[in-house]
């Protein structure tokens, strides 16, 4: 069998339409796993309607805690933490914030008297599932956690190992906004990238951004315009910086009011009729080009 | 007052009330803490005056005085380093390295191990239409975006200004890092299911961080309630609205902050300050 392919929908900018084109697509692109790597705020399943199949705990890194019953008040730790995680409450006790304990263990070696373990929390869970369209992967992340990175490599790693179970050989990925470790993540051993941007000045500045990521993990990058009736200096822009970059332009969606009465209905532009037909014939021609991907 | 923008969904509009809300205020401070993608110097063009590197340190192992006796790499959590003792070889991968200084702490041997900055990003301080501007950038194939914006949350003033944080999308800890010591956390959301989902993940973190909040719909439509019905549900004060307008996006796209460009832009955004002070005072409900 060919080698298992993944494509990962980014953006850079968060709100570009990265989970309405994916989910979209995955509704068009046939034979392949879902995955939805946005895992601190999956919206997918709005979308998709996922049964879940089975669903399993995701343990993140280990946090320290401090036994009160030992602890001296020496403030060790608290000068140690690099992280500016343990501070001393109103009742003179030095307490975890866990939120930004790293899990480094530095305290736990600077305790003089021992008062210190580090305890394993489940920072979100992974689901496997069924839609309508395909095995899905997804998570939801605890807000507030970290380690977004990691649950992102763990939803991607499931879905090969479904993809390899089923026989299909396309993995299609909702990826996460930015450019920092949930990114990278995703776009870790993918094929190719489309990059949902917008002709406004934060969609532009945000797209060469991920560009220069999706180059440095060596990433092929396709580039898809939305609202691209917005504004038409920037998308001559967009235009230029495209063909200057090698990243070829193979959507442009216009600025319509059907998408988001279709997503208000839980449903994709593409399952709506002829009100959403400019829309819809662009998410055609891009899942063409997706499955060009794939292919080749 | 300490004012974080936060949303959970990215695409809502941070950015666009940040800027307009600290345009606002008298002596304001614009942080843009979006370290990953920060937009705020599109629409606030501000002059900037001073560039700080943002550095953290990570070890320089120097193998003339090395043991080799691995503590370091033992103790690394983040399996940073590696020691190959045969061989008398060190190997430090950066991109795993947290800068917690552990491994520094538990080397045995002087000059074996020294701690040296290494940049991870920038900050920039300027000027903007009065506004004071400060913006932090992750540099980029940099994974971790929250030491830079404690980093940064440590340069701001505070005596008597007042800062609106344009915090990072998502729930995780970056956003955390973001919101922390802030009196008030605003939540700017759409009325979309993925606003109205994302919103509700980004109300049960800011209600396990105990701060006072409130919201803000983006892209408001007359006929569309879904936010307001979850507001009221859950007590939730909705202080200030931006219509849903393809004039509103076409201004956004060139770079233009809505309180300019909004019809009552200026009241708009001082109510939703008011709100925010009597909130912040005498604490939610």
């Amino acid at each position: 069998m060919d080698r298992i392919k993944e494509l990962v929908v980014l953006s850079g900018k968060g709100g570009t339409g990265k989970t309405t084109l994916t989910s979209s697509l995955s509704k068009i692109i046939k034979d392949k796993v879902i995955v939805d790597a946005d895992v601190d705020a999956s919206d997918m399943f709005i979308l998709l309607k996922p049964r879940v199949l089975k669903k399993e705990i995701f343990r993140g890194k280990s946090v320290a805690l401090i036994h009160q019953d030992k602890c001296i008040h020496c403030g060790l730790c608290e000068q140690h933490c690099r992280f500016d995680a343990i501070h001393k409450n109103s009742e003179g006790q030095f307490i975890v914030n866990e939120f930004k304990c790293d899990g480094c263990e530095l305290c736990v070696y600077v305790c003089p008297v021992d008062a210190i373990t580090m305890e394993q929390g489940i920072v979100g869970e992974w689901y496997l599932s069924e839609t309508d369209f395909g095995p899905m992967v997804h998570a939801r992340l605890n807000p507030g956690d970290e380690n977004s990175g990691n649950l992102v490599t763990m939803v991607k790693h499931q879905a090969q190992i479904v993809a390899k179970e089923k026989g299909l050989n396309k993995i299609i990925i909702d990826g996460p906004p930015g450019t920092g470790c949930p990114v990278i993540s995703a776009l870790s051993g993918a094929t190719a990238t489309i990059i949902v941007t917008e002709p406004t000045l934060s969609g532009m500045h945000d797209l060469d951004r991920i560009l220069k990521v999706a180059n440095q993990f060596k990433v092929l990058p396709k580039i898809v315009i939305n609202k691209y009736d917005l504004n038409n200096e920037n998308v001559r822009e967009i235009e230029k910086f495209a063909r200057e970059n090698n990243a070829k332009i193979i959507g442009r969606i216009p600025f319509d009011h059907c998408v988001i009465d279709a997503l208000l209905n839980e449903k994709t532009p593409v399952d709506g009729g002829e009100e959403c037909r400019r829309v819809k014939d662009e998410i055609y021609k891009i899942a063409n080009f997706a499955n060009e991907i794939f292919e080749t | 007052m300490w004012i974080t923008v936060a949303s959970g969904k990215g695409g809502t509009g941070k950015t666009t009330v940040s800027v307009s809300l600290t345009l606002a205020l008298e002596n304001g401070v614009y942080v843009d803490a979006d370290v990953e993608e920060p937009n705020g110097a599109l629409f606030l063009k501000p002059e900037i005056e001073k560039v700080v590197p943002y550095t953290e340190p990570i070890p320089q192992i120097n193998t003339d005085v090395c043991t080799f006796c691995g503590k370091c790499a033992d103790a690394c959590v983040y399996k940073a380093i590696v020691i190959l003792k045969p061989l008398k070889k060190a190997m430090f991968f950066p991109e795993l390295c947290h800068s917690c200084g552990l491994c520094a702490y538990v080397c045995p041997v002087e000059g074996a191990l020294a701690e040296v900055p290494k940049k991870k990003g920038e900050i920039r301080f300027g000027k903007s239409n009065g506004v004071e501007f400060i913006e932090g950038t992750l540099d980029l194939g940099e994974a971790s975006a929250s030491p830079l914006i404690r980093g940064m949350k440590k340069l701001i003033p505070r005596e008597g200004k007042n800062v609106v944080i344009d915090a990072p999308p998502g729930t995780s800890c970056p956003v955390v890092e973001a919101m922390e010591d802030s009196d008030f956390v605003l939540l700017v959301t759409e009325p979309t299911l993925f606003g109205l989902n994302d919103l509700k993940l980004t109300v049960s973190l800011v209600k396990e961080l105990k701060l006072p909040f409130g919201i803000v719909i983006n892209k408001a439509e007359e006929g569309n309630d879904l936010i307001d019905r979850y507001a009221e549900e859950e007590k939730i004060p909705i202080l200030g609205r931006i219509p849903f307008e393809r004039s509103i996006a076409e201004y956004y796209s060139k770079g233009i902050p809505v309180i300019y460009t909004l019809e009552n832009g200026k009241t708009i955004f001082a109510n939703i300050y008011k709100q925010i002070k009597e909130i912040a005072q005498n604490g939610q409900n």
